[in-house]
C-alpha cells in the first residue's frame, strides 16, 4: 500500500469538518456574531500600543476629568488619564486572565476528575473535600486567597482556577462514572485493553465536548470576577489598567464622571458576552439533547 | 422523612468540617504576625513571646484548629485585629441591611422569573421566547455592579427619583427603607432572574411535552389551569435546585452591590476587613456565607417532598 489512499481519505475528512463548521455558523448565527465580537476584542488586546492614543499610565493633571471628546474618546479620569487607552489595555488583562482561567481549571479538574473516577478511595476523600470547596462561593473564596496573597496577575489566576477546579472536578467524575459503566468501556476492558490505552481511547475523547463547553462559561464567570476582585481591591494591582481597576477608580466620581465607569463597564459586558453566546452555540452544537432542553 | 433530615443534618458536617479547615488554615498561613501587630511598634521580642503564648499562637496546629473550632461552635468568632472588637458583634451589626437586601432581592428576581420563564416556555418558538432568552444571556453576561451603575445614572442621577446610594434602616419607616432598597434588589435581582427564568422555561418545556398536559387541555382545562396547576408544579424541583445553587453567585453579588451601593452590610465588611488584611473577620464572614449557602441547599433538598409528592426517602 503506498501512501495515495491514505490521502484520498484525508480531503473529504478535512473537507467534512470545514462543512460542520458552517453548518454549525449556519444554525446558530450567535456563535459567528460572539466569534467575531472576540475577535475583535483580541485585536484590540493585541495591538494595544497602537490603538491607543497615549500612554494609558500618562498623568495629565491639567486635563482632568475630561468629558469625552475628539481628543480623548472616553473622556479623562480624576488624574487627567486617557479613558480610552487604558480601556484598550484593559483588554488585555480579562482576556488573559479568562483564557488561563478556563485552561487551567479545566486542565487540573480533568486530572482530578479522572483519578476519582477510577478511584473509589481517593474519590472518597477528593470529593468530601470539593464538597466543602464548593460550599463556599466562588467570588468569596477567590477573594479570601487573594487577601492571603500579594496582588499581581498571577495570583488572579490561581485564586480563580482554585475557585473554579471543584465543579470541573464534578463534571469530569460524573462523565467517567457514567461511561465506566457503558458496553463500548466493558468491551474495551473485556477484550484486555490497557489501563491507559482505555482512558486514552475510550475515556478522554468524551470530556472533550463537556469540557469545551464548560470552559467557555469558566472563561466568562472568570473575566468578571477579575473585575468583581478589581473593582473591590482585591485584584489586579492598581499600577495595570484593567476594567475592574478603571472602574473602581471611577467609583468615587461617579456622578461627575460617569464616563470612567462606563466604558470599561460596556467592554467587560460585550465581551463577556461574547463568550457566552459561543459557550451557549458550542453546548447546542455538541449535545443536542441538551440544546432542545435549554 | 424525620430520618432522612437527620441524615441530610448529618451529611453537611463533613461540608462543614472543611470549609472549616480551609477557614482556618487561611488565618494559620496568612502572613503576618497578629501577635507583632497588638504589641505595636516599641515592643521587644519578649513581648511578643509573651503575647504568643497569651493567643495560644506557640500551640500546635491541631490544638490551635481544635480550640478555634470549640469557640467557634460557641458562637465566637474571635476578635478582629482592624477595630478589636469581636467578630461575631460586628457581624450581628451588619446583618440587617445584607437581610433586608438578600429578600427583596429573592422577592425581585422570583416574581420577574418565574412568569417570564413559563411564559417563554408556553410560547416556545415565538418572538416572546426569543426575547425572553436573549434577555436571559445578557443577564448572564452583564455584571451586576455594572447594570447597578446603568441604573444609577438612570433613575438616581438623571431622573433622580431614587437615592444614589445609602441605606436606610426599617425602624426609621417602611418608605425610604424601600426607596433605599429598589435600585441594589433590582440590579442584583435581575442577573439572578436571568438565571432563574432560563431553568424555569427549560423546564416547563419538558413538562409542557409530556401526555398529562394533552389530557389537561382536552379534558377543557383553561391555559392557565393547565399552565399552573399541571405543568408549573411538576417543573418546580429543577427550578427549586437553581435557586438554591444560585445562592452562591447571589452571595458574591451582595459582597460588589454592597460597594456599589454603600450600603453598610456584611459584603462591605468582608470589602472593608479585605483592604485591612483583617483575617479573623474575613474568616467569620466566609463562615457565615457559606453555612448560609449549605443551609439554603439543605431546605431546597428538603422542600422536594412538598414540591414532588413522589420522592419518597
Amino acid at each position: 500500500m503506498t501512501a495515495a489512499p491514505l490521502e484520498l481519505e484525508a480531503i473529504p475528512a478535512q473537507r467534512r469538518e470545514r462543512g460542520r463548521f458552517r453548518e454549525l455558523v449556519r444554525r446558530h448565527p450567535t456563535v459567528a456574531i460572539g466569534l467575531a465580537i472576540l475577535a475583535m476584542m483580541v485585536l484590540v488586546a493585541v495591538l494595544a500600543p497602537y490603538l491607543a492614543t497615549v500612554d494609558p499610565q500618562a498623568l495629565s493633571p491639567v486635563h482632568r476629568l475630561r468629558f469625552p471628546s475628539q481628543a480623548n474618546w472616553f473622556g479623562t479620569d480624576n488624574l487627567g488619564r486617557d479613558v480610552y487607552s487604558r480601556v484598550i489595555y484593559g483588554a488585555r488583562v480579562s482576556l488573559w486572565v479568562g483564557f488561563w482561567v478556563a485552561f487551567f481549571s479545566t486542565a487540573i479538574g480533568l486530572a482530578i476528575g479522572l483519578v476519582t473516577g477510577f478511584s473509589r478511595p481517593v474519590d472518597a476523600v477528593v470529593m468530601r473535600i470539593m464538597d466543602g470547596l464548593m460550599s463556599i462561593p466562588p467570588v468569596l473564596l477567590a477573594i479570601a486567597l487573594m487577601a492571603l496573597t500579594r496582588a499581581s496577575t498571577g495570583n488572579v489566576i490561581l485564586s480563580i482556577t482554585i475557585s473554579q477546579v471543584p465543579q470541573v472536578t464534578r463534571l469530569v467524575r460524573g462523565v467517567v462514572l457514567s461511561l465506566r459503566e457503558q458496553p463500548f468501556v466493558e468491551a474495551a476492558i473485556a477484550v484486555g485493553t490497557g489501563f491507559f490505552k482505555t482512558l486514552g481511547r475510550h475515556i478522554l475523547p468524551n470530556t472533550i465536548a463537556p469540557l469545551l463547553v464548560q470552559g467557555t462559561y469558566i472563561c466568562a464567570s472568570a473575566m468578571i470576577t477579575e473585575a468583581i476582585l478589581s473593582f473591590i481591591g482585591a485584584g489586579t494591582p492598581p499600577n495595570i489598567p484593567s476594567w475592574g481597576n478603571i472602574m473602581a477608580e471611577g467609583r468615587s466620581l461617579f456622578q461627575v464622571a460617569y464616563y470612567v465607569v462606563l466604558f470599561p463597564a460596556a467592554f467587560l459586558s460585550i465581551t463577556v458576552l461574547a463568550v457566552n453566546l459561543v459557550g451557549d452555540g458550542l453546548r447546542d452544537a455538541l449535545d443536542p439533547r441538551l440544546a432542545r432542553r435549554m | 422523612m424525620l430520618a432522612y433530615i437527620v441524615r441530610r443534618l448529618i451529611a453537611t458536617i463533613p461540608v462543614m468540617a472543611v470549609v472549616a479547615i480551609f477557614v482556618f488554615s487561611l488565618l494559620y498561613i496568612a502572613p503576618g504576625d497578629p501577635a507583632a501587630i497588638i504589641a505595636g511598634d516599641l515592643a521587644t521580642t519578649q513581648d511578643i513571646a509573651r503575647i504568643h503564648h497569651q493567643l495560644g499562637l506557640d500551640e500546635p496546629f491541631l490544638v490551635r484548629f481544635g480550640k478555634w473550632a470549640w469557640d467557634v461552635l460557641h458562637g465566637d468568632l474571635g476578635i478582629s485585629i482592624a477595630t478589636n472588637l469581636p467578630v461575631s458583634r460586628l457581624i450581628q451589626q451588619r446583618l440587617e441591611p445584607t437581610a433586608a437586601l438578600t429578600v427583596s432581592t429573592l422577592i425581585v428576581s422570583l416574581t420577574l422569573a418565574m412568569p417570564v420563564g413559563v411564559l417563554a416556555a408556553w410560547r416556545a418558538g415565538t418572538w416572546i421566547d426569543r426575547a425572553v432568552m436573549g434577555f436571559a444571556v445578557l443577564g448572564f453576561s452583564i455584571p451586576s455592579f455594572v447594570l447597578a451603575y446603568i441604573l444609577i445614572l438612570i433613575f438616581a442621577v438623571e431622573l433622580d427619583w431614587l437615592p444614589v446610594q445609602g441605606y436606610a434602616s426599617i425602624t426609621g419607616g417602611l418608605g425610604p427603607f424601600l426607596q433605599h432598597l429598589v435600585l441594589p434588589s433590582t440590579a442584583l435581582g435581575l442577573i439572578y432572574a436571568a438565571l432563574i427564568a432560563r431553568i424555569t422555561r427549560a423546564s416547563m418545556l419538558e413538562v409542557l411535552s409530556q401526555d398529562y398536559i394533552r389530557t389537561a387541555h382536552a379534558k377543557g382545562l383553561s391555559s392557565r389551569n393547565v399552565l399552573i396547576g399541571h405543568a408549573l408544579k411538576n417543573a418546580a424541583v429543577p427550578i427549586a435546585t437553581i435557586i438554591g445553587i444560585g445562592i452562591a453567585l447571589l452571595i458574591g453579588g451582595v459582597i460588589v452591590t454592597e460597594t456599589v451601593f454603600a450600603i453598610p452590610g456584611i459584603g462591605r465588611l468582608t470589602v472593608d476587613a479585605i483592604s485591612r488584611r483583617d483575617y479573623p473577620t474575613i474568616q467569620g464572614v466566609i463562615l457565615l456565607f457559606s453555612a448560609a449557602y449549605v443551609i439554603v441547599n439543605l431546605l431546597v433538598d428538603l422542600s422536594y417532598t412538598v414540591l414532588d409528592p413522589r420522592v419518597r426517602y
